[in-house]
Order: structure tokens, then sequence, then C-alpha cells
């Protein structure tokens, strides 16, 4: 557990020093929902039926970006390595990078609501319930993507192959949490935001434990 | 716990990378409180002999028992009783010394409060830049502040991987005090260097490598005369 | 985990049978395929363009057993270390990216005549893209990395992660699109059809198992040439000193 603390409070650190790239990815994510809307045309009812997803069309676009820097850092000068060779196990690093990584895509999913309900007109009373969707759809999008990342920043061509490896995987995470999204965001007159969260908690399930239990593998040689 | 007859007990260590054998059929023993002097030239396997001690990496083949510890099934124990000084920093760049201290020493469990971590940077003389990020620090800087962490915790084993690269004649000097100390604590001690003259006087144990394989190995004193490191230079026989 | 240093005896296994099988296999999808093109009575419906079904239903099986075969090998491979694992797992991955690429365009030819569309975001086929692109992503990862024995590891690691995925990625898209009108795949046959079917899942069968033995072996060859030759054991002469 305290290596876990540790972890958390490395990670804590290292995000408030790069802080300024927090703001870069927040930057693209705002300027991939203006993109999209200049895909799609002024016809502000087309935007507002799409605006849920737009968001996690940015999110994911953002998240590839986030993830791959978060590994950057360890990289450079092998100091994942050097703490691995401290005696800290790999699943607290993985938790602590994964917790780190959902924490700071939320913050950039959470900065660009108000960015979506000017652009997209998708202004609704019931912000709690869609900051809870991006909370659990980041969530998915982090745990596979720390691991993917890892695996990728040992690589060569690791911009491609992050992508790539992770958006089949998240298919799932982008189909409930835009469905989700577009019914808090348009109404739910069936209730069907329930199944779509159930889906979200499932996979986010599988996937910290099943990515915590191989990262081992990953980052050991 | 009864302390390990041998600080380092390895037989026969081999290592490939792609199609190159890098360590081939390396043997080697180190009771506590023998400092090994590893030499010989650039690509003859020296950082891959002390990766593969210090659980960096693991062995094709062979056995070693690093502190009592197997390395391979014992990756865990090994690597909470041996420090290893690598050719990379292991620094956080963006973090300041005393940041990527703290790191450490939590990982650790060393005190990492401000006054002892900058105790730490006193001994390597960088307690004047404690609070300035690492992407600022010189080559030298970063050495020894990768000194600092590489001593945090109390090791049964040290690993040095061309400690003296970098650095400057006092850093010189802080390396030979260093490893007096660790030497007259017990502690076993393997430098990988070729300055020849300097590992001599430091050292009780020396061994050559020459293409991955163990070529000489006996008392440190016989080193600048046993290795050749420089055939066309001035360097003799 | 330590993999064995030196690459397992290249023995000459011989490599008929795999060729027998998969050449058993093509005679016998001929066979099938032939039956179900010419013979077989098109069906009430619609007509010709059903006949896809002798190929597809087959084509459907057996890339999923191929994939799935992917996913054993990949979890011998993370519990047993056997380089034979890894290019078994290089070889099933291939066969079942190709042939869950082939579904998918039998799924649109399929597709087009009848809806009018060529996709009709069917949660069987739509599940099986993702997995063409989940699992040609996995082989993209194996091209881009040098170390052999990474190279094992993390495509091992990969492809567990994405078989997990795929019932997951299934259901998600099955409740997707039940918002939408439903349309079915060709998946009902009624019993006058089933011979050519199971001659052609047969045939299939033993045309992908041949390739894949084929194409490990090859995997495998590509292997032992990356890595260095086997060392001599301790205690014989080597580096060009006499005896």
């Amino acid at each position: 557990m305290s290596a876990l603390a540790a972890a958390l409070r490395k990670e804590a650190l290292i995000q408030w020093r790069s802080r300024a790239q927090l703001l870069a990815v927040y930057l693209f994510g705002a300027a991939s929902l203006l993109l999209f809307s200049f895909a799609i045309g002024p016809d502000s009812a087309a935007l507002r039926q799409h605006s849920a997803g737009f968001l996690w069309l940015a999110l994911l676009l953002s998240s590839t970006l986030s993830l791959a820097e978060s590994f950057g850092h360890e990289m450079e000068n092998r100091a994942f390595e050097g703490l691995l060779l401290l005696g800290a196990g790999p699943r607290s690093l993985y938790y602590g990078k994964a917790l780190s990584n959902w924490a700071q895509l939320s913050l950039v999913g959470i900065g660009l609501v108000p960015v979506m309900v000017v652009l997209y007109d998708a202004g609704t009373p019931r912000i709690p319930s869609l900051v809870a969707v991006i909370v659990l759809g980041t969530s998915g999008l982090s745990a596979p993507g720390t691991l993917y990342a890892a695996m990728t920043a040992q690589a060569r061509a690791r911009q491609t192959l992050l992508p790539l490896l992770l958006f089949p995987l998240v298919v799932p995470v982008l189909l409930a949490s835009v469905k989700a999204s577009s019914l808090v965001i348009l109404g739910d007159p069936m209730g069907q935001m329930g199944s779509w969260i159930l889906l979200l908690v499932a996979f986010d399930l599988i996937h910290w434990s099943l990515c915590g239990l191989l990262f081992g593998r990953v980052v050991e040689d | 716990m009864s302390t390990p007859a041998l600080a380092v007990d390895a037989a026969g260590l081999c290592r490939r990378y792609g199609r190159r054998w890098a360590l081939v059929d390396v043997s080697l023993q180190a009771p506590p409180g023998c400092v090994v002097m590893v030499t010989g030239r650039n690509g003859s396997g020296k950082s891959t002999l002390l990766r593969i001690l210090s659980t960096a990496i693991r062995p094709d083949r062979g056995t070693a028992r690093v502190a009592g510890f197997d390395v391979r099934r014992q990756t865990d124990a090994v690597r909470r009783r041996v420090a290893l000084l690598s050719h990379h920093s292991y620094l956080y760049e963006a973090l300041t010394a005393l940041e990527n201290l703290e790191v450490a020493a939590r990982f650790v469990g060393v005190p990492a409060g401000r006054e002892a971590l900058e105790e730490r940077l006193a001994a390597v003389n960088l307690a004047d830049r404690a609070d300035d990020p690492v992407s600022t620090f010189s080559a030298g800087m970063r050495k020894r502040l990768s000194l600092a962490r590489t001593l945090l915790r109390d090791s049964a084993v040290v690993m040095l991987d061309e400690p003296y690269g970098q650095l400057d004649p006092p850093g010189f000097r802080l390396v030979d005090r260093i490893v007096g100390s660790l030497r007259d604590r017990g502690v076993a001690v393997l430098v990988a260097t070729h300055l020849l003259e300097r590992g001599a006087s430091l050292a009780d144990l020396g061994v050559i490598l020459e293409a991955g394989r163990l070529v000489w190995s006996g008392p440190a004193a016989e080193l600048p005369s046993r290795a050749r490191l420089d055939p066309d230079g001035e360097g003799g026989a | 985990m330590s993999l064995p240093a030196a690459p397992f005896p290249a023995e000459d296994r011989t490599l008929f049978w795999p060729y027998a099988l998969a050449a058993l296999g093509l005679a016998l999808l001929l066979w099938g395929s032939s039956w179900g093109l010419f013979v077989a009575p098109a069906e009430s419906y619609m007509g010709d363009v059903q006949r896809i079904m002798y190929v597809h239903v087959p084509t459907a099986w057996n890339a999923l057993l191929a994939l799935t075969f992917a996913f054993g090998c990949a979890l011998a491979f993370l519990v047993r270390g056997s380089w034979r694992w890894d290019a078994r797992l290089e070889a099933a991955m291939e066969v079942g990216t190709v042939l869950s690429a082939l579904l998918c365009m039998q799924g649109a030819i399929w597709a087009k005549p009848t809806w009018g569309v060529w996709w009709d975001w069917d949660p069987r086929l739509t599940t099986t893209a993702v997995m063409v692109f989940a699992f040609a992503g996995i082989l993209t990862l194996r091209r881009f990395v040098d170390d052999p024995v990474k190279r094992a590891v993390w495509s091992a690691v990969a492809t567990v992660i994405a078989y997990v995925d795929v019932p997951i990625v299934y259901f998600s898209v099955k409740w997707w699109n039940s918002l939408h009108q439903h349309q079915s795949s060709p998946e009902t046959v009624s019993k006058a059809f089933h011979w050519p079917l199971r001659i052609n899942a047969f045939g299939i069968l033993f045309l992908m198992s041949g390739m894949i033995a084929l194409r490990a072996r090859l995997a495998d060859l590509r292997r032992q040439g990356e890595m260095a030759p086997p060392l001599p054991e301790p205690g014989t002469v080597a580096l060009g000193g006499a005896r």
C-alpha cells in the first residue's frame, strides 16, 4: 500500500511540474471540437444531436497525447527502470500511473463540457450525471491506455502504435460513453442509462484488474 | 539473519542481444566488504554483467546469487539489497534534485524529509542546487545526484557502472571516498571502469572482460599490468 | 519466465502433413462450394444471393476458431514460455485476421443486394471488423519491436486483452444497434443446405490448420535467423582455439 502511495505522490509531483502539458492537451481537445463542428456545418440541430459523439472523439484523440506523454518522463533517463530496481513493484507503479492518467483525462473531459455546451448548444441541467459519465468513461480509456503506453514507449513508431492498439480495444467505452452522454444531454425517456453505465462499470472492472495483472510482464525484461 | 557467505556468487552467465552474445560464460565471486574492479574495452560486457547482477536484465544462461538471493527467482529480495549506479541517470528531468531523491526515498522507505535529503545532497556537493530542476543540471551534477540516489538505502551490494564518467577531479575523490566507506561498512562494491590505476589502488579484486568473456581475474594490484586496454597506446604489457 | 537461450534445434520436421492438410482442405472447399453454388436449390426468399452463406458461415466459424486458438497460444506462451507458442500465435493471428477481413467483405457483398447498403452494422460483423483492427494492430506491433523476447511477451499480453474484449465489444454493439432496425445477417439455413455447409466448414478448417502450421514454421525460422547462434556448451573450446 505504501508503494502505491509513493507512486501516487511521484505522479502528483510530475503532473504538477508539467502542468503546462495538461493545458496543451486541453487546448487540443477544444480545437478538435471546433474542427468537428466545421466538418458538420452550422446546422444547430444536427450539432446538438451529435454533441456527445464529438465530445468523446475529442477526448479519445486527446488521450493518445496525454497517455504517450505520461511515459515520456519515465523513459527519458530510464527513471522507470530505476524505480523497478529499487524494489518498487510494477503493479503499484501501474496503478499510480493509471490513476494519474485517469485524473488528467477526467479534468480534460470536464473542461471540455463548457466548450461543447457553447459550440454545440448542448446545455443540460444534469451536469453531475455528465461528469459521472466522463469519469467512468475516461477510466476505461486510462486502464488499457496506460498499459499500451508503457509498451509503445519502448518500441519504435510509438506515435502511431498507441492509437492503433488502443482504439479497437476501447470501442465499448466509446459506444457506452457516447450513448450515456447523449441520454444526459438529449433526455432519457426510456430509462436506458442504467445499462450503459453498467457496461462502463463492467469494462472498467475487467480492465483495471486484467491490465494490472499483466503490466509486470510488459515492463520487466 | 546470517550474512551470506558470498555477496556475489555468479557462475556461467551468458546473455545475448540480438545476434550477438554480450556475455559468455562469466563467473564471479565476491565476499562482503570486497571491492571488485571490472574492466575491459567498450562493449566487453561490463555493463551487461552489472545489469544482470542487479536484476535489471535476466541472464539467458547461468546462475547468480546476489546478497544470498537468486537473481531469477528471488528478484524482489535482490533488489531490496542491491543498488545500481547506471549509465542512465534514472532521474526525472522535470523534478528538482530534492524531489528526485524524495521520490526514490519514499519507495525505499528511508526518511524523505527535507532535512534528511538535504544532508544527502550535501554529501555529494549538491546542497546549493537542491531546488533546481534536473533539466538544468550538467552531466557531472547529474552523476552526483544519481550517486546520492544510489546510496539512499543501506545495501549489501553496490554496483557502480563507470562512476567516474563525467566527473571532475573532486568528483573522482568523492567516488573514492564513497567506495572506501562502503567497504569499511562491509558492503561489497563492484566498480566497472576503465580507469585502471584508480581502480587498482581502490579495489581488492580485479576482473578483465573481453568480448563478453572473462579473460583474467586476480588481485587488483596486478590489473594495470594485466590489462592491455590500449595496445597501440602507452599502456605496456 | 526464461525462454531457452538457444533456438530449439531446427529439426527438419517434415512439411508433408501441413501441405497435405491444406490440399485436403482446398479440395473439400472446392467440392462444398461447387455443390452450394451450382447444385443446391436456391433459397425461396433471397434467391441466389443467399448462396454466399456456404462460404460465409464456415468462414465465420473458422475465423473465431483461429482467433480463439491464438488466445490459447498467448496464454500458453505466458505460462509456459516456449518459443513454439509465439510462432503459433503469430501464425494464428495472421490467419485469423485474414479470415475475419474476408468475413467482413462477404458480409458487405451479401448486404448490398439485400439491403441496398454495403454495411448494416450487424453486431456480429461489426465486432468482426473491430477484431480485424485489433489484431492487425498487434501484428503491426510485432513489426516494430526488434527484441524477439519483448515482441513475444507483448503480443501475447495484447492478444489476451484483445480477446477478452471481444464479448464486451459484441454486447455493446448489439445494444447500440438494437435501437435501430435490427436487420438479420445471413444465418438461417434450412436442413436441405447443411451438407455443403459442413463440407466447406471442414474444408476451411483443414486449409486453415495447414496454413497455420506452415506459417508458424516460417515464423520460427525467421526468429532463429534473428537470434544469435547457439553457444558451444561450456567445456568445449571455441573462438578458433586449437583442441
